[in-house]
């Protein structure tokens, strides 16, 4: 019996050693499709080398799991990576000794990290003003339009042309209303595809001081004609049955994916679902435009999320992390991951090695998410950076929910937003001082 | 005549009553205090810099338009789920009290949504009355109803009402059932000799005897309308569409974790304390007068 107890003792002890694994906890938002593909990244890297675990965790969406992971950190309870999105960003840069910048991070694993490699749409949004790489770029969207190639076939449409503008988006939309389409053209995000990237689009700002990356004294400038005009536009098409408003955030990619929706305007890292669950043709095109506009179309503007890891944390836990990152920047796994989930290449390597690949060429349309970030910004198209972001989209969520409801005019409703979320940003500014 | 217990012991009581009052205190006192101390605080978000700011948040509070809506919605939605959920229970167990064959299946249905959980609720509802692919909302087109809780307010009201009201009908259920069987069947024997028609026996006999359980089943309602549907609300509409179904409760939440305002949270969450404190406050001075025990 003794001889048994110290047996049972001895393995146990053995085992135990033999998992000094460092477990690496790593929250994140990726549902559908995109679990799969974190899953395997991460399945990946565990079989590539014994020292360090990743160990995914799915933490609902993208605003449930940053408020996650703020609860965690005030708790104690931090993981060690947190996927946070764009809109997330200010919060977590001005967040005071909570994280750890990524340039410091490599630095402290002893992995050779060249901002430079990135491209430059991308990385500028995750850097601080004075150049350091705060969190690490992993899966960076922008703003596509979907269609329904079968539902265009079927109204008589050419299913290989694709609107372009948004006059001949409302041309279409009222073609395939009178061939009986219930719902001809729907959009998800809408603050991010029908306010950020619009204004980004059309090369016109959102909010004053560049969109908020000159200061906290930013405030809001969405009201303005051009934003109006075509609020007024999407008003009359919803009063129509043009356009059918199916939710918030991703909400409506369900009503797209089940054949209800012709068309659809989406993140291009909508991709890897939308192919998954699609029983019909579709293709991918860029965003819609006023051709009427000078500077438009400039380029779309950044979305998805960005990794940032949390501070006090042990130093074998950032040697790890910074193992994983390298991992990640890794052209094959870059390459291999833009073409399975329609994210964007986060280094020009990568997108090189795609396009060499001859991807594109098999694939029409999954190219213009890399076409309308690849351009040169302006000042006005950088990207938005402002303080209590997520509350100003909630905010705008429930301002145009009252156009499509017949409540307000969209003047009315794009001023109060700016004014709501105009308190927001002087509160957030008092608290950062 | 009253039974009291005499206590020799100076700690015995209070021995005897500590497991209660660290409970008490834990879960109740401890949580209201941080709430009062961080109403009265601006912070970041991760906590790490704390500014004193008087009574700033409750200024801002009473000048948001949105927040004294939301005052209004409150109201509606504790109302509604209040009425709805006592009358219909009530309905359902007078007739369930009468009924003999089958009575143990009627009320293990009928007592079958309390088991739910609220989240779950929630969903069930969202899903049954989606807009793309509801089964009810297809029944509702066919009728000529177009049912659209995404844009109408009215109907996103209904549908939160009917999801808290499904729920909270079989705890009510379960009260009114045991109230009635508690009733001397002889009182009600004895009014039928009289000539009482079943309606007048409810309403002169049955209803007034049910009071206490009634006001016990009102306090616990509104206590439930108030604080306990925020799962709900969030599973269907999250508040929406624009603000017409963000109750007090739901918009703490929303104000201070996806908004990451925990000043402003908190000083909601204090407004809410006041306020259900002083409803149950009322309650009990006026109403429990008109309670027959």
């Amino acid at each position: 019996m003794k001889l048994k107890i110290a047996a049972l003792a001895l393995l146990s002890a053995l085992s135990l050693s033999a998992q000094a694994q460092t477990e690496i906890q790593w929250w994140h938002s990726m549902d559908g499709a995109l679990n799969d593909w974190v899953n395997d990244l991460a399945k990946q890297f565990n079989a590539s080398q014994t020292a360090y675990k990743v160990v995914p965790t799915y933490k609902g969406e993208y605003d449930q799991s940053v408020a996650a992971g703020i609860a965690a950190y005030r708790a104690g309870n931090a993981p060690d990576i947190l996927q946070v999105f764009e809109v997330g960003t200010a919060t977590m840069m001005y967040s005071k000794g909570a994280i750890k910048p990524v340039a410091d991070v490599m630095k402290e694993g002893g992995v050779p990290f060249d901002s430079k490699a990135y491209i430059p749409a991308v990385a500028g949004y995750y850097t601080a003003p004075n150049g350091q790489m705060l969190s690490f770029p992993f899966n960076s969207s922008t703003t596509v339009f979907y269609y329904n190639k079968d539902a265009f076939k079927a109204a008589g449409l050419d299913p290989e042309k694709a609107p372009t503008t948004w006059p001949e988006v409302v041309s279409i939309a009222a073609k395939l209303k009178a061939t009986g389409s219930q719902c001809p053209f729907t959009t998800s995000w809408m603050t991010w595809a029908q306010l950020e990237s619009f204004s980004t689009w059309h090369n016109t700002p959102y909010a004053s001081k560049n969109n908020g990356f000159g200061g906290l004294d930013a405030r809001l400038e969405f009201n303005s004609p051009l934003h109006v005009r075509h609020f007024e536009n999407l008003g009359n098409m919803s009063k129509q049955g043009l356009f059918v408003y199916k939710g918030r955030a991703g909400k409506a990619i369900t009503s797209f994916t089940s054949g209800e929706c012709a068309m659809f305007v989406g993140s291009s890292g909508s991709y890897a679902t939308i192919t998954r669950d699609a029983k019909f043709k579709f293709a991918e095109s860029t965003l819609p435009y006023y051709p009427d506009v000078p500077g438009a179309p400039q380029n779309t503007i950044i979305g998805g999320a960005s990794l940032w890891v949390f501070a006090g944390k042990p130093v074998d836990h950032y040697k790890g992390v910074a193992t994983f990152f390298n991992f990640l920047s890794d052209p094959k796994v870059q390459s291999a991951s833009h073409m399975r989930t329609g994210y964007l290449p986060i280094t020009t390597a990568a997108y090189k090695l795609t396009e060499e690949s001859g991807f594109y060429k098999k694939n029409p349309g999954t190219d213009v998410a890399v076409n309308q970030m690849i351009r040169k910004t302006t000042d006005k198209s950088r990207g938005v950076r402002l303080g209590n972001f997520v509350q100003i989209r909630a905010i705008l969520d429930e301002e145009t929910e009252q156009i499509w409801a017949g409540k307000k005019t969209a003047k009315q409703a794009l001023d109060d937003g700016v004014k709501r979320g105009n308190e927001l940003l002087a509160k957030f500014q008092a608290a950062n001082k | 005549m009253e039974k009291r217990v005499l206590f020799r012991s100076t700690w015995l009581p209070w021995l005897l009553l500590a497991p209660q009052l660290l409970v008490v205190g834990v879960f109740f006192f401890w949580p209201a205090g941080q709430a009062l101390i961080q109403s009265v605080q601006q912070q970041d978000a991760f906590g790490n810099s704390i500014t004193w700011v008087g009574l700033d948040n409750f200024r801002t509070l009473l000048n948001d338009e949105t927040y004294l809506a939301s005052f209004q919605t409150t109201l509606i939605f504790s109302v509604l789920v209040t009425v709805l959920g006592l009358s219909i229970a009530l309905l359902l167990a007078v007739f369930a009290d009468r009924i003999i064959k089958g009575a143990t299946f009627y009320k293990t249905v009928l007592i079958l949504p309390y088991a739910v959980a609220p989240v779950v609720t929630g969903l069930l509802w969202a899903f049954m009355f989606s807009t793309s692919n509801g089964v009810v909302t297809y029944g509702l087109h066919q009728i000529g109803v177009h049912w659209n809780h995404l844009l109408n307010g009215n109907d996103a009201m209904a549908l939160v009402v009917m999801a808290a009201v499904w729920k909270q009908i079989s705890y009510n259920f379960l009260f009114f059932l045991a109230g009635l069987n508690s009733i001397p069947k002889s009182l009600i024997e004895a009014a039928a000799i009289d000539g009482a028609g079943p309606m007048r026996r409810f309403w002169t006999i049955q209803f007034p005897l049910l009071s206490p359980t009634t006001f016990f089943l009102l306090v616990i309602n509104m206590v439930y309308a108030f604080f306990d549907t925020f799962a709900i609300i969030d599973a269907t509409t999250q508040g929406g569409p624009g603000k017409d179904t963000a109750t007090l409760v739901y918009r703490v939440y929303f104000d201070g974790f996806r908004g990451m305002d925990f000043g402003g949270a908190a000083a909601q969450s204090v407004v809410l304390m006041v306020i259900v404190i002083a409803l149950t406050v009322v309650q009990f001075k006026f109403i429990e007068k008109k309670v027959n025990y």
